[in-house]
């Protein structure tokens, strides 16, 4: 009898388990879900919905304001400068480390990643202490009428500062990966240095710099510690759009506030948009080259 | 073109990779550089590339010192042990890559281009995959792809990093037969590393064996199989079994060096069989000696009287029948 009842029993056991083991899944999900329309799309919506709370007029009053436009031209102009530069440091940084052997090379690599540990306020402070008024080269700078501080050069400075590692980060464990032999087989083959960067490294890297130019420009777009610090906030010329947004809700201009604010967060789902698309490039790249 | 390695020394750190290499090979020869991971083998090949820069010494190709030239300009086909096919390029891109790169003065046009690569391609028996990725090609595919593509830029010199090494057995022992022949039609001065001995033996004009960044021996593989230089030599060549005689004297002995016989005869040995596998035209008996801590290997043809109904644990005489010659001269 007792042997009989045995699968049963084991049966029934499996049973509740798998039962059990569904309702965990689905539970988990679930909490995945709230926190996320919690924490994430509630307040998206909110921000757009105190946006067009007094109609699209007043949105597009808001966002066509002279200095809503100034800050937008600023915060693209420190984009556009502090993207490529990265670009080209990042590209170079992780050539060095992935291709070369030298001394000091972990060092390199640590000081990569020190916008991402440093808050960005103290990289703000840097630039203030270097180069502002009562700063080390302030005098030297003031006497050539050169401002930097309080003005578009520090916070394109700024912005560096916290992207730098974007790029690099990125590229470094892709070209780690796929090695130097590639670059080798064209040197064989007479490719010149530019050549073989041309036709083989950069086509090899494509989706990876991609990817780490999107990240970088995201950053770029929305940094606020360290440009706040550099900036002075002077309406109209050192306000990038992430200030113009912390001026407005100060001054209780609620509505205004939140209509710029949606102006970045359009900008920001245009990046997510590329983000996701360089992913999945990339994870196609990976999986093709399983042989 | 002929290549001459002229007292290279190369270290890494602390480890000295390659010691007083010196090394002459004909035009037209098939060498093979042999030894275990770690000899210098791969070392030496790239420093005559001009991957790797020696610490002292010089490379000589056909009388001209080239070791103060970059790897671009050494003309030298060189083809890697993982292919290093560009993996963003189809198989004619791949191929065609060296012809494209030239100066514009030297560069033919594009239909000369797509004639000499179908060409190599057709020499290779893989014109059919021309459009296709590396990634859909099998191994040995893609090996045949590196060759054609080293072969486009009509280098002086080919070089093979362990060329069959990441295949499976039998696409291996076909694609060096292949290797072999396309070397009597092609007639390219070529080197190869490889780790396996047989492969050596098979494919090479001379064979250059090669332990802890020294060179041990250079001859034809009859040569060193059958004048091993050194012990070392003789291990790697090919299975070996050493046989405790007394405390002084110790045999040597490859595992065919041997009779067999079932009933005791003078000067044969007695041994238990622990174990029977047929290996084709021949089977290997291992034989357990009194006494011994290691086992005898020996290998008899298939169809050898002493053979016939043996069973495991069962008592077995041989007698080591070493041919002189074949022992290693020294040490």
């Amino acid at each position: 009898m007792t042997t009989a009842s045995l699968p049963v029993s084991a049966d029934a056991r499996a049973t509740t388990t798998r039962r059990g083991k569904q309702t965990a899944r689905r539970l988990l999900i679930g909490a995945a879900w709230l926190t996320f329309a919690l924490f994430l799309l509630l307040p998206l919506l909110i921000v757009l919905g105190e946006a067009f709370k007094q109609g699209v007029g007043t949105f597009f009053t808001a966002i066509l304001e002279p200095d809503a436009l100034a800050a937008l031209k600023l915060t693209l102009l420190a984009v556009g400068i502090s993207v490529p530069l990265n670009l080209v440091f990042g590209v170079a940084a992780a050539w060095c480390v992935s291709k070369y052997e030298f001394r000091g090379k972990s060092l390199l690599v640590t000081l990569i990643d020190l916008p991402f540990s440093v808050s960005p306020v103290i990289a703000g402070l840097i630039y203030v202490l270097l180069f502002g008024a009562q700063g080390y080269f302030g005098e030297w700078l003031s006497d050539r009428d050169i401002q930097i501080v309080f003005a578009v050069p520090g916070i394109i400075l700024a912005t560096l500062f916290v992207t730098v590692p974007f790029v690099a980060r990125e590229l470094i464990p892709l070209m780690q990966e796929q090695g130097s032999t590639e670059e080798e087989a064209a040197r064989l083959l007479g490719a010149s240095g530019w050549q073989m960067f041309w036709h083989i490294t950069l086509p090899n890297i494509k989706w990876g710099l991609i990817y780490g130019v999107v990240l970088c420009t995201a950053r770029a777009m929305g940094e606020f510690g360290a440009v706040s610090v550099v900036s002075g906030h002077i309406r109209g010329l050192t306000n990038t759009l992430p200030l113009h947004v912390e001026i407005l809700y100060n001054e209780y201009n609620h509505v205004a506030a939140f209509s710029v604010a949606s102006l970045l967060l359009a900008l920001a789902l245009v990046i997510l948009l590329l983000k996701q698309w360089s992913e999945s490039r990339i994870a196609r790249l990976k999986t093709g080259a399983q042989p | 073109m002929s290549i001459e390695v002229r007292d290279v020394n190369k270290r890494f750190g602390q480890f000295q990779a390659l010691q007083a290499i010196d090394l002459h090979i004909q035009s037209g020869e098939l060498v093979a550089l042999l030894g275990p991971s770690g000899c210098g083998k791969t070392s030496l090949l790239r420093i005559i590339a001009g991957l790797e820069t020696p610490d002292s010494g010089s490379i000589v190709l056909h009388g001209e010192d080239v070791s103060s030239r970059d790897v671009r300009d050494r003309n030298v086909g060189f083809v890697f042990q993982h292919y290093a096919l560009f993996r963003h390029m189809t198989v004619f891109d791949n191929v065609a890559f060296g012809l494209r790169m030239k100066p514009k003065k030297l560069r033919p046009s594009e239909a000369v281009i797509a004639a000499k690569v179908h060409e190599l391609l057709n020499l290779v028996q893989l014109d059919w995959l021309a459009d296709r990725y590396p990634e859909q090609l099998s191994g040995g595919q893609r090996q045949r792809i590196a060759l054609a593509r080293a072969l486009a830029v009509e280098p002086e010199v080919l070089l093979l990093d362990e060329p069959f090494g990441a295949l499976d057995a039998k696409v291996r022992k076909e694609l060096r037969r292949w290797l072999a022949r396309l070397h009597e039609d092609v007639h390219l001065t070529s080197v190869f590393v490889t780790h396996d001995q047989e492969e050596a033996m098979e494919v090479a004009d001379r064979i250059v064996v090669m332990n802890k960044g020294v060179i041990e021996q250079i001859g034809t593989p009859a040569q060193v199989y059958a004048n091993p230089a050194s012990e070392f030599v003789y291990h790697f060549l090919g299975d070996a079994n050493r046989l405790q005689l007394d405390e002084q004297r110790s045999v040597l002995f490859r595992p065919h060096e041997v009779r067999l016989s079932r009933e005791p005869q003078a000067d044969f040995l007695a041994g238990e069989v622990h174990g029977i596998r047929p290996l084709g035209a021949l089977t290997r008996v291992t034989l357990r000696l009194a006494g011994h801590h290691e086992p005898i290997e020996a290998e008899v043809g298939h169809d050898h009287p002493g053979l016939v109904g043996l069973g495991r644990g069962e008592r077995l005489y041989f007698q080591p029948v070493p041919s002189a010659q074949a022992q290693p001269s020294a040490g």
